[in-house]
């Protein structure tokens, strides 16, 4: 292994694949062997079964529909207020002056401690589960899309004024683009923050969601129903990722050059 | 007549912490630029000279003094003064034909002129068949190439160059100087150019303007009286080599001041 040489892409696959087999050897041989009792931790194979099962017959797509529907929701109302303010904050100071403080602080007030004041506020239906997702990442992603916006090249800026760009057309043709790849990868980043917070919000008073059969899941002692749900969060999560991954390179492949 | 004037211009800097000591970067300076002439800026790294770009091309406000562009008084950038930096500033998410059409954009200029004009001075600056090809896949003298095109499709009425070749190879440097002589040539453009290098200062010049260490002021204006066009072999005539004893011994003294 050499420094920071990369690696080709056919060993690239093969090593990530690799890593998951060893997982599950350790998680088989863990559950298999006895080591960690069957009903403490399922096997991989029951978790397959009854993770099967799930969407079979108890209409476990429902839940995860749901999941992702607050996720996704929660998340795009962060975004479309986000965005915009942090641009703002990151071009014209004194905005920045007035929100930063603030936002920082808000950013360290954890979302699921609002849960049980949300319940009191706006109830246990959909909307205490969107603003759960919404505090967790709106904060989160104003000062990351702010930092980004600031860091801004200036001799870019400046190269935009003497071709005769007024600040509107600075902040559209120079800001904009300049900042666009980096935006989409917080945004991609912080889609996955919301993913930490969906579950925790799904615990308390909900009816669906996969948070929810995780609950269920509990008072039955079902940890193979647990696990399985663990593991789908993870690849819808992954899913997501690659996706928001695939769209930023597409969209952005100029960034992309060396 | 004139087209820059430049009148008792100096700047200074505040300290950048409370407290700290202002610095001056310029002495009240005055300098005429004439039509169609071509000055070089030489001095040593710090004296100021870039600072006095940067007024012109407004982007610093001078802290005494005015500089007049054809009457009219400089506040602020715009599209009449074209700058080519010293660093590569070109827009990394276009490619070459979007950035050299940039500011004709920014005018609102029809599709088929932009095409027109940009098509003209990628001919120009050599960049035929690079159209489609973005900043990070050109090599430093072309992406200055395309800033220099960029800077001139916008039809200035002065073109200010920032020590443009400074980050380029020696044999690319040379090459880029003959380049923008030969544009100069045949456009006839106001040009100010700054640089450190001594032969880069004489070969395009038709006037080497020397500033002293800093707080930079101006030293000695030198008439370079070479016809037009110029080939690169005047770099060895004895009368160019007299030039550059001269200004060597100019621009060492400062130097050295600056080293101190």
């Amino acid at each position: 292994m050499k420094l920071l040489v990369p690696v080709r892409r056919e060993s690239r696959i093969a090593l990530g694949v690799a890593f998951f087999i060893v997982f599950v050897a350790l998680w088989s041989f863990l559950s298999m062997s006895g080591a960690v009792p069957r009903h403490f931790l399922a096997t991989p194979w029951q978790t397959v079964a009854s993770g099967w099962n799930l969407f079979a017959t108890q209409g476990f797509t429902h839940d995860v529909g749901m999941t992702i529907w607050r996720v996704v929701g929660g998340f795009l109302l962060a975004a479309v207020i986000a965005v915009p303010l942090g641009i703002a904050m990151g071009v014209y100071k004194p905005i920045e002056a007035f929100f930063e403080p603030f936002v920082s602080f808000a950013r360290y007030l954890p979302a699921s401690a609002f849960i049980p004041l949300l319940i009191l506020w706006v109830g246990i239906g959909e909307a205490q589960k969107l603003t759960v997702i919404f505090i967790g990442c709106f904060f989160q992603l104003t000062l990351m899309i702010a930092m980004i916006v600031s860091g801004t090249r200036r001799d870019l800026v400046e190269a935009a004024y003497t071709l005769g760009c007024k600040d509107t057309g600075v902040i559209r043709r120079v800001v904009l683009p300049g900042a666009a790849p980096d935006i989409a990868e917080a945004l991609r980043q912080v889609l996955g923050l919301g993913w930490t917070y969906i579950i925790v919000a799904e615990l308390i008073g909900a009816s669906s969601g996969i948070g929810h059969m995780i609950t269920d899941s509990q008072a039955l002692m079902a940890t193979d129903h647990i696990i399985a749900g663990i593991v789908v969060i993870g690849l819808v999560g992954l899913l997501s990722d690659v996706l928001f991954k695939k769209v930023n390179q597409h969209l952005f492949s100029w960034s992309l050059l060396r | 007549m004139s087209r820059l004037s430049i009148r008792d211009v100096s700047k200074t800097f505040p300290g950048h912490r409370r407290n700290a000591p202002a610095t001056q970067a310029l002495l009240p300076i005055g300098l005429e630029v004439g039509d169609n002439d071509f000055i070089t800026v030489l001095g040593p790294s710090g004296c100021g000279k870039s600072t006095l770009l940067r007024l012109v091309a407004g982007l610093e406000t001078p802290t005494t003094g005015e500089i007049r562009l054809d009457g009219t008084k400089i506040v602020g950038a715009g599209a009449d003064r074209g700058v080519v930096f010293q660093s590569y500033t070109l827009f990394p998410w276009l490619n070459v034909r979007q950035n050299i059409c940039f500011g004709l954009r920014e005018k609102g200029m029809k599709l088929t002129e932009q095409r027109d004009i940009s098509d003209r001075f990628i001919a120009q600056v050599g960049l035929r068949g690079f159209e489609d090809h973005f900043p990070k896949q050109l090599s430093g003298g072309m992406q200055q190439r395309v800033a220099i095109a960029r800077a001139l499709a916008n039809d200035p009425k002065i073109l200010l160059l920032d020590e443009p070749f400074g980050a380029l190879d020696n044999q690319t440097r040379v090459l880029m100087q003959e380049l923008l002589l030969g544009i100069w040539e045949q456009a006839q453009k106001t040009v100010m150019f700054i640089t450190h290098d001594i032969d880069e200062a004489i070969f395009m010049a038709s006037r080497v303007v020397v500033f002293s260490a800093r707080p930079g002021r101006i030293k000695a204006e030198i008439e370079v009286g070479f016809p037009h066009p110029r080939h690169y072999t005047i770099k060895t005539s004895p009368e160019f080599m007299a030039l550059k004893a001269r200004l060597t011994e100019e621009i060492r003294v400062e130097a050295i001041a600056a080293a101190h």
